[in-house]
């Protein structure tokens, strides 16, 4: 039995494409990262349990408010962890390797080569000190061993390929000397420059005002689709899930509370939180109901009620709710949530098992 | 990641008064020092053995009783005009507290109430004050003192009003930034609107708000103003001799040392050195306690 | 930005102006300069002459005015003890002042930033607590007393090192030591400090996420940014060495202008004292216009503050 595994993985190595197809890029498993405190008294449980997973050149959106866990996921991920970080269970399968195993070099081998990462906020993410070419030029000289001549040309050419005018001049550059919007395109020059597989970006248009916002948007699905690349997106947006995404993700207190196919939960949402994510942005054309707020302030980590951690806010919780926190529930064609009432919720959808 | 940042704290489990010195933090060596030191300058009179300015020339450079020529009625040894080093020790430590605790305090009023009055009324009044503060930052404040000490000559009392001198524009530039902030707060617009004069105002809802920071900024002055002294003491501008300054001693001791009477200057510069580390160790602890944002001191 | 410049310049020339004033203020206020202004011993004739000399029989205002007027000529008078003008016997000084500077700041470098580094690196270790308590003994020594320890066992014991005078390297080691050993600790700590602020910006978990080796990561994309502040300082500091080195150069009897300026008090010699503490609070002043100046160029936010 473990002899015929091996050899197929052997055989899916060699045959890359045509196997792994259907073998998904990422694959998160039960993954837990918690921050301790020096004394060790306190743990705050900023990822908690996560499944998830990514199919290649797929996109995957992560929605949640902010303190949910969404950012130290995607470093979980990338293992830049602040020191008061520790992952402490799961594991994170990336083309069929636990990244949770591998030693600091082999990691730092992957990071920027086979999975790259865009920060959010572009004017502090590139150093003041070096010009953007050197930038852009460094990961490729770490990574690939490229001459310092080849490197500068392929950054003239990434700059090119992300969209900025005069790259000749512009790769001299310092970032002071450029917009917001061009710091965030070089970061996304700098995110695709090694090719990676699966690009992580964090909130990326945040801080860009909103013809930018479109723009970047557009930048980004257009370089997905050269590059076959995975995307994870990470934002509190949901216009702009409905408009990138294939996949999405709802973070709360550090757990999954709903994933699937963006289409299937925009129509029927089988978490309260989502539903009441949903119905918190304004929709063109649709009937002019009251948008809704969603009471009550986002939980404290480190002292979660027992439970559902969304109880204390959830308009529909009972009993069991604030008693035991309901498991992850499989509800067909790829959609879970974890909540009691997930199978009501989500109407038709029957309760096929718990994960 | 808002949620690292509430880790720091402790359990709220020891009792709220008093807890902070069980806290890992507390200085207590710090504060046991500074208080052994205090209790030795309030009591000197009935602890040291000898006067501490007269000795007897038989007996001068002994060693401390330990060592081979050592005796046991002069445990620290004793100098070149055989005084009792112990003696002067002990009053020496009398010194450093009365011209450090004076001066820090009267630079931090001067320096507090001109930050007030500068920060709070603004204007022409504010600029006058502010330039005067950076031109006399300008100066390195020992050279400055050397001056002011050189112009008044020296005494005890002088070097206390020179310290403040030199001291007070420190305070003067902290508190004025910390007014700027508190006039924009609602109590003090309220305090307005409610017809409160300027003087009412400055006194009763200003006044109280900077007094953390002066204390803060006290406490880390102590140090220097301690060592100030010392300077100008050994430099021979200070506290004058016959008075047993440690600066003093160690001046003094520069002509045993390069025959090896290691004790004239070991013992009192030992002596500076902790008082001086106590009041930092205090200082920063202060800070942290009091006042967070005064970290960039 | 030209218009910054020139506003900085304003105000440095205020602070100048200030400062003369305050001195002139201090000499007048506190009793007739005439005493100070005559040798140690002087008759009453000789007062009387020395009012009439220096014009302090005249109104304050003229005396101020006479006063700045010989200032601008970089006349500060004639130095009792050594019979020659202030301003020539200052910048005799100076070369041996700058001497014992560099090479003391070159020292608390090699140290402070190092060590700094490393306590930024290994926050929260063993060598974070080591470099702490650097800090601590470095701004809690005197540096006096730092120098009298080492001429004890460096020249008393071991008989390695000359205890005092100036002409051959070994001379300089322990003044600059002794000199250097606080502004060591001062540049520990801003290294430290201005290494953490940089360590967790964003540009640095950028570098991370490219997985560039640790090396890189701190010693191009944090040394580099973390310097600054501390280059800056050092800048400031290595003037204010020059003025603050009285007591490290008493001890060691290293001819510097810290010397000249005991040497003023010791023999009474009070156009000395004047001269040196104008000339350097002018150096200060000036150093911190220039350091300004240089920022502005450099940084352009600041030049939009202003």
């Amino acid at each position: 039995m473990s002899n015929s595994t091996l050899s197929s993985v052997s055989s899916e190595s060699r045959r890359p494409f045509a196997l792994v197809a259907n073998r998904p890029l990422l694959e998160l498993r039960n993954l837990s990262t918690h921050y301790v405190s020096a004394q060790g008294t306190r743990v705050v449980r900023a990822v908690d349990d996560v499944t998830l997973s990514i199919d290649p050149g797929k996109t995957l959106g992560i929605v949640g408010e902010s303190g949910s866990g969404k950012s130290t996921l995607a470093l979980t991920i990338l293992r830049v962890l602040p020191p008061a970080a520790r992952i402490v269970s799961g594991q994170m399968l990336f083309e069929g390797e636990d990244l949770v195993r591998k030693s600091d070099a082999e990691m730092r081998q992957i990071r920027g080569k086979r999975i790259a990462m865009i920060l959010q906020d572009p004017m502090a993410s590139l150093n003041p000190l070096f010009t953007v070419g050197d930038q852009i030029a460094e990961m490729m000289r770490v990574h690939e061993g490229t001459a310092r001549a080849t490197a500068w040309r392929r950054a003239i050419d990434l700059l090119k390929s992300v969209r900025i005018a005069s790259p000749h001049t512009r790769v001299t550059q310092h970032p002071h000397e450029m917009s917001g919007g061009m710091r965030q395109r070089i970061v996304g020059a700098i995110g695709i420059s090694c090719e990676p597989r699966l690009l992580i970006a964090d909130e990326p248009t945040t801080s860009l005002d909103l013809t930018i916002q479109a723009q970047y948007l557009n930048l980004l699905r257009d370089l997905q689709r050269e590059h076959g690349l995975g995307l994870i997106f990470i934002t509190h947006n949901l216009g702009i899930v409905a408009k990138m995404c294939d996949q999405l993700a709802v973070m709360y207190a550090g757990r999954v509370v709903e994933s699937g196919p963006v289409s299937r939960i925009f129509n029927a949402p089988a978490h309260p939180y989502t539903a009441a994510l949903l119905n918190s942005i304004p929709r063109m054309g649709a009937n002019r109901q009251r948008l809704t707020a969603i009471d009550g302030q986002p939980p404290n980590l480190a002292s979660l009620p027992g439970g559902c951690a969304f109880a204390p806010r959830c308009p529909q919780a009972f009993d069991r709710c604030r008693m035991e926190a309901p498991p992850s529930i499989a509800l067909g064609d790829g959609q879970t949530a974890r909540c009691w009432l997930a199978p009501a919720m989500a109407g038709t959808a029957t309760r096929t098992g718990v994960q | 990641m808002s949620t690292s940042t509430e880790l720091g704290v402790l359990p709220a489990r020891l009792p709220a008064r008093f807890s902070f010195i069980r806290a890992r933090d507390f200085p207590l060596i710090p504060l046991l020092i500074l208080g052994i030191i205090a209790f030795v300058a309030v009591f000197a009179d009935v602890l040291a053995p000898y006067d501490p300015e007269i000795g007897s020339l038989s007996a001068r450079f002994h060693p401390p009783f330990w060592q081979a020529k050592g005796h046991i009625d002069h445990l620290l040894g004793t100098d070149h005009l055989g005084r009792d080093v112990l003696s002067r020790l002990i009053f020496g430590a009398r010194v450093s507290m009365v011209v450090g605790f004076t001066a820090v305090i009267f630079a931090g009023v001067v320096g507090t109430t001109l930050g007030i009055i500068s920060g709070y009324l603004g204007g022409w009044v504010d600029q006058l004050i502010m330039r005067v503060t950076d031109a006399w930052l300008a100066l390195p404040a020992l050279t400055f003192a050397i001056f002011l000490a050189a112009i008044v000559g020296p005494s005890e009392m002088n070097i206390v009003i020179i310290l403040a001198l030199v001291y007070w524009t420190r305070y003067a530039r902290i508190v004025r930034g910390e007014v700027l902030s508190l006039k924009e707060r609602e109590f003090v617009r309220l305090a307005i609107v409610a017809g409160c004069s300027k003087m009412t105002i400055m006194r009763r809802h200003i006044l109280p708000n900077v007094v953390n920071s002066a204390i803060v900024l006290a406490s880390l002055m102590l140090g220097v103003v301690i060592v100030a002294e010392a300077s100008l003491s050994f430099l021979g501008i200070g506290v004058p001799p016959p008075k047993p300054a440690w600066g003093v001693m160690l001046s003094d001791g520069k002509q045993g040392l390069m025959v090896g009477y290691w004790w004239l200057t070991v013992l009192p510069g030992c002596c500076i050195m902790l008082m001086v580390l106590s009041a930092n160790l205090l200082g920063d602890w202060l800070r942290v306690k009091l006042d967070p944002q005064l970290r960039q001191l | 930005m030209k218009q910054y410049i020139v506003k900085r310049c304003g105000y440095s020339l205020l602070s100048l102006f200030l400062l003369s004033l305050t001195i002139f203020f201090f000499v007048r206020v506190t009793g007739d300069p005439a005493t100070l202004l005559a040798e140690p011993g002087a008759s009453e004739a000789d007062i009387a002459k020395i009012h009439h000399q220096f014009g302090l029989d005249r109104p304050l205002v003229v005396q101020y005015a006479l006063f700045m007027f010989k200032l601008a000529q970089g006349d500060l008078g004639q130095s009792f003890y050594y019979q020659t003008p202030v301003f020539e016997l200052y910048f005799s000084r100076l070369p041996n002042s700058l001497l014992l500077a560099v090479v003391a700041m070159t020292f608390s470098l090699l140290v402070g930033i190092p060590s700094g580094i490393l306590a930024a690196v290994r926050v929260g270790t063993f060598w974070d607590s080591a470099g702490k308590l650097f800090a601590l003994l470095g701004l809690s020594l005197p540096s006096f007393f730092v120098g009298l320890l080492m001429i004890l066992f460096f020249t008393v014991y071991l008989g390695w090192l000359p205890s005092s005078g100036s002409g051959t390297p070994l001379h300089l080691v322990m003044p600059a030591f002794a000199l250097g050993w606080y502004f060591a600790a001062a540049h520990m700590r801003l290294t430290r400090s201005s290494m953490l602020e940089v360590l967790g910006s964003e540009y640095i978990k950028l570098a991370r996420l490219k997985g560039l080796p640790q090396a890189l990561v701190i010693g191009k994309h944090a040394l580099k940014n973390a310097l600054i502040p501390v280059l800056t300082l050092a800048g400031i500091n290595l003037v204010l060495m020059i003025n603050v080195a009285v007591v490290v150069e008493t001890v060691f009897a290293w001819p510097g202008v810290g010397r000249l300026l005991y040497e003023g008090v010791s023999f009474r010699d009070f156009p000395v004292v004047q001269g040196v503490v104008i000339l350097g609070g002018c150096m200060i002043v000036g150093v911190n216009l220039l350091v300004d100046i240089v920022y502005a160029l450099i940084d352009p936010r600041i030049r939009l503050e202003a």
